[in-house]
């Protein structure tokens, strides 16, 4: 039983919106040697046991459910004929494009023209946060909530504290509801909600679930199965809990929706350069990550709030594979992303971590004001019809400005908005019409008030 | 009637139901959790300790020394993860080196070998990212790391294939002994709940509730106090900068606050040591968190606080006079005792099994079975690095040929397969939750903890015992993940 290597053009890791929408976009580009690679039994990723409605607005006009969103995608890709391998998990990407992937089928190696990956996001653990207390069932997070609720047909819990007011905690609370738990309270460390504000009216306030703002669980209570939590109000500035202000709400579950974070061990070991902010790959406008031929789209790449904007970028990154496929003569941008740091390194780096001046390649850096920034890269000798910047502000700002400057400080763009939160990402379009004569150094994206 | 009891199925009962199991007896360990090694060989450090640490003449120090190089061999025979790591014992200052001087001197007269003091400069060489500040070190070459938890349930599985009866879930509430005056042989009774239980001798290898079983029997009492270690987990990221592992100089209070890779990759930082009334408790607590996080900076000053895995903790069993107890118990004919094996109670584990096997032999005159069983094969996993060599990639192609799943992942942070999963449940003294499952494939107990496989496990475990998922635990009792299925009054 020899393994033998193939060869295929293009591999996209993961069919959820991001993989499925890339592989349709590369084959509208003529693209026919494409091979997608899912982990699970079928197509359609995370969107599969989100069934409540809210998809498609932006992308088909219409509000769909998460899988009637999924299902127009895994129809088509059917129907296009694409190859796909399902439940089949890729080991290993190596920085030559050499995959190793595993399926009951057996193990394959696959080297691949161009890889686009698509693999999502995990949730974070209670363990990432540190809540002390027992380490009794009844504490999980809101998504595999959601996938025993609406898959699997089964209730995590009656009587529920949810932590975190990201948007699958918000869904979440309202699910359960409607399955007859309670769900004693969201609770909230930051003094916003971290999801969108349909989510908090239609998922809380029509249900009337409290969100308990600026408050955090400081222990967990319970040998065997949760019987409580206790909860405590965290200083606004320093969010360091009040333990003289504690109090008890009894629930046999404990729900986490604490963040999301992309999946990129496979991307670190094809030794893509990764953002400390995003925690998803550095991209350039074309989506190409400090790999030559290796792409990124979706959650993978930074935490999207839509699917309809995954669907949009993973096209764009499928367009820029199959640019890359056809044209092998153009210069790779690889060396221009690292630093020659380590993958972990560049994890824990602070904001605005050092670049060296590549005269091909603008970083864009996320100035004040500012979360994250994708892309983070402009590679000059490609320059956009219209370049799209999706950050996500630091913080809660009324009326404030967008503004993108170059080098020395003069600005490129402005942009007014009314309101701006960390809840939703923004988008800010710089038209061919605003692009400047290139200069040297980086561009800031920056909120000014 | 059975003719050895033990009670308690951590390491050390593990490890004397292993060695028993060698001669022609009926054994039967008992313990109140839903599975082996649920209590403090589950919740350690892990740590294969060299033997500088412990007093001369003690107790700690002779089964230390002795049990060092027993723990490498078993691991081996075995197949449980085991690293030869080394130990590096950290002095900050100048000051400290005569401390240094003084551990190597205390551990050659324990009968360590390989100790020797180590510059600033092979200290950093050894390990790069220890605090440039320091002085320098001990290194003791016979230091390692082992699964705590792969050699517990190895030892189990081995005793099982060996005849060797595991009633779990089953309390002893009550001990008695009486002596048939004809024969002059001595019985226990053992009320437990699920029924009395006799034999003809018991070890107490109870752990932190030793002295609670063995007041009642004997008039020579012991007090024993849980004392809890708290602990971090980092990522196998950052474990795998890691090689040796490192340790503060010692104070009063214990060996201190330690940065160590896992045989695992993953790194762990602990633990703390806290007297607790309830011993069950093993809450984390906020305060002593933070304390490791401060204690284990000064090792790694490049510690941050992201990829924490979770925070866990263990209770020691720390015997008022602090050293261990082990053997017969004077005033008690047949009843054997391991009492108060806290560190280095891991790798003092083999040498006390041995001993207590032996003193048992000999008190009941016993032969050895003709055939002792070899132990069951691990469960048939791989590795990204063997896939690297091309025979084993067609080893692995070949094996999913045979079983399917052994190609299909339910457990993607620690790549585990249904093949592995069903494996788990199915050998001696097989996992029956979800806990079980975690610690004899990993899945669970990668960066997602359990975050994506667990709706699976349920389902595999459900399917492989034949039960409904709601049934399911966490680890026995009332720990049921689910509370209900829809379409279905609770």
């Amino acid at each position: 039983m020899k393994v033998m290597p193939e060869k295929v053009s293009l591999v996209i890791i993961g069919g959820g919106p991001a993989g499925l929408a890339a592989a349709l976009e590369a084959q509208r580009q003529g693209l026919t040697d494409i091979l997608l690679i899912e982990r699970d039994q079928q197509l359609g990723g995370i969107l599969n046991q989100c069934i409540h409605t809210g998809f498609g607005l932006h992308y088909f006009g219409e509000e769909l459910s998460g899988p009637e969103y999924a299902d127009r995608f895994s129809t088509a890709f059917t129907t296009a004929g694409i190859a796909c391998l399902l439940e089949s998990h890729v080991l290993e990407i190596t920085p030559d494009r050499v995959l190793t992937v595993i399926s009951p089928l057996g193990i394959r190696k696959i080297a691949a023209g161009a890889v686009i990956l698509a693999m999502g996001c995990r949730e974070r653990p209670r363990g990432a946060l540190g809540i002390p207390g027992t380490r009794c069932a009844g504490v999980l997070t809101a998504g595999m909530a959601q996938r025993l609720l609406n898959l699997q047909g089964m209730m995590p819990g009656q009587s529920i504290v949810i932590l975190g007011s990201g948007d699958i905690g918000l869904i979440m609370a309202r699910r359960l509801t409607l399955e007859g738990a309670k769900v004693e309270a969201v609770v909230e460390l930051m003094p916003y909600s971290s999801g969108l504000t349909r989510n908090v009216v239609q998922c809380l306030q029509d249900y009337e679930i409290p969100l308990l703002l600026s408050h955090t669980v400081v222990e967990t209570h319970g040998r065997e199965r949760l019987i409580g939590v206790t909860l405590a109000p965290v200083h606004p500035q320093s969010r360091k809990p009040d333990l003289a202000q504690t109090r008890f709400i009894a629930c046999d579950t404990l729900l986490l929706s604490v963040g999301l974070i992309p999946e990129n061990e496979l991307s670190l070991g094809a030794g893509v350069v990764l953002d400390p902010a995003t925690r998803g790959p550095r991209v350039d406008q074309r989506l190409g990550t400090s790999q030559p031929g290796i792409f990124a789209c979706g959650n993978v790449l930074h935490v999207h709030d839509l699917v309809d904007d995954v669907s949009r970028e993973a096209e764009q990154a499928a367009r820029s594979a199959v640019a890359f496929l056809n044209e092998t003569d153009l210069p790779a941008p690889q060396a221009d992303f690292s630093t020659g740091r380590l993958p972990d390194q560049h994890l824990a780096a602070p904001a605005g971590w050092p670049f060296p001046e590549q005269p091909s390649l603008l970083p864009i850096l996320a100035g004040p004001g500012i979360r994250s920034v994708v892309p983070q890269l402009i590679s000059r000798d490609r320059i956009p019809e219209t370049l799209r910047l999706a950050f996500r502000p630091a913080r809660v700002y009324r009326s404030a400005s967008i503004c993108l400057r170059d080098g020395q400080g003069q600005l490129i763009i402005k942009s007014q908005r009314r309101i701006l939160t960390p809840g939703e990402e923004a988008r800010l379009t710089i038209p061919a019409s605003h692009w400047p004569a290139v200069t040297a150094g980086h561009w800031q994206l920056s909120i000014e008030v | 009637m059975h003719d050895v009891v033990i009670i308690g199925a951590g390491v050390i009962g593990c490890a004397i139901a292993r060695e028993v199991s060698r001669y022609k007896l009926r054994v039967l360990v008992l313990d109140q959790a839903s599975d082996v090694c649920e209590g403090t060989s589950k919740a350690n450090s892990g740590i294969i300790h060299a033997g500088y640490d412990a007093t001369p003449g003690t107790r700690k120090a002779h089964y230390n020394v002795r049990g060092n190089p027993l723990v490498y061999q078993w691991a081996q025979e075995l197949s449980v993860p085991c690293q030869n790591n080394t130990s590096l014992v950290l002095a900050f200052s100048e000051t400290d080196l005569p401390r240094i001087d003084a551990l190597i001197e205390r551990g050659q007269q324990n009968g360590v070998t390989g100790l020797r003091k180590v510059s600033r400069e092979e200290v950093l060489d050894r390990e790069p990212l220890v605090n440039p500040a320091i002085a320098g070190a001990l290194l003791a070459e016979t230091g390692g790391i082992v699964s705590p938890y792969g050699l517990t349930i190895a030892l189990a599985e081995h005793a099982a294939v060996n005849g060797v009866e595991f009633r779990l879930n089953c309390q002893v509430q009550a001990l008695a002994h009486q002596t048939d005056l004809d024969g002059g042989q001595t019985n226990f009774i053992i009320e437990t709940s699920q029924g009395p239980v006799q034999a003809r001798a018991i070890v107490n290898a109870a752990g932190v509730f030793a002295d609670r079983l063995h007041n009642t029997l004997s008039q020579d009492t012991l007090t024993i106090t849980a004392r809890r270690g708290e602990y971090w987990m980092l990522d196998k990221r950052i474990g795998a900068q890691f090689c040796a592992t490192l340790f503060q100089l010692p104070t009063d209070k214990g060996k201190g606050i330690l940065v160590t890779p896992t045989v695992e990759q993953t790194l762990i930082l602990g633990p703390t040591s806290d007297p607790v009334p309830d011993k069950m408790d093993t809450r984390t607590t906020a305060a002593k968190l933070e304390e490791i996080l401060e204690a284990a900076a000064q090792t790694w000053p490049g510690l941050r606080k992201d990829s924490f895995i979770t925070s866990f903790s263990g209770l020691r069993a720390h015997l008022a006079e602090g050293d261990f107890r082990v053997g017969r118990v004077p005033d008690v004919p047949g009843y054997y005792l391991a009492a108060g094996i806290e560190s280095p109670g891991l790798t003092a584990a083999p040498a006390i099994a041995i001993d207590l096997a032996e003193l048992i032999a000999t008190d009941f005159n016993l032969a050895l079975k003709p055939e002792f069983l070899s132990p069951p094969p691990p469960i048939p996993g791989f590795s990204l690095k063997q896939l690297a060599d091309p025979d084993e990639l067609d080893n692995l192609a070949a094996e999913i040929a045979r079983d399917p799943a052994m190609g299909r992942m339910v457990c993607r942070c620690e790549q585990v397969t249904e093949a592995q999963i069903r494996a788990a449940i199915r050998r001696p003294v097989g996992a029956r939750t979800l806990d079980g499952i975690k610690r004899r494939t990993r899945a669970n107990m990668g960066r997602c903890q359990g975050g994506f496989c667990t709706p699976r496990i349920l389902e595999i475990l459900a399917e492989e015992l034949g039960c409904d998922s709601t049934d399911l635990t966490k680890s026995g009792g009332q720990s049921r993940i689910l509370t209900g299925q829809l379409g279905v009054e609770a």
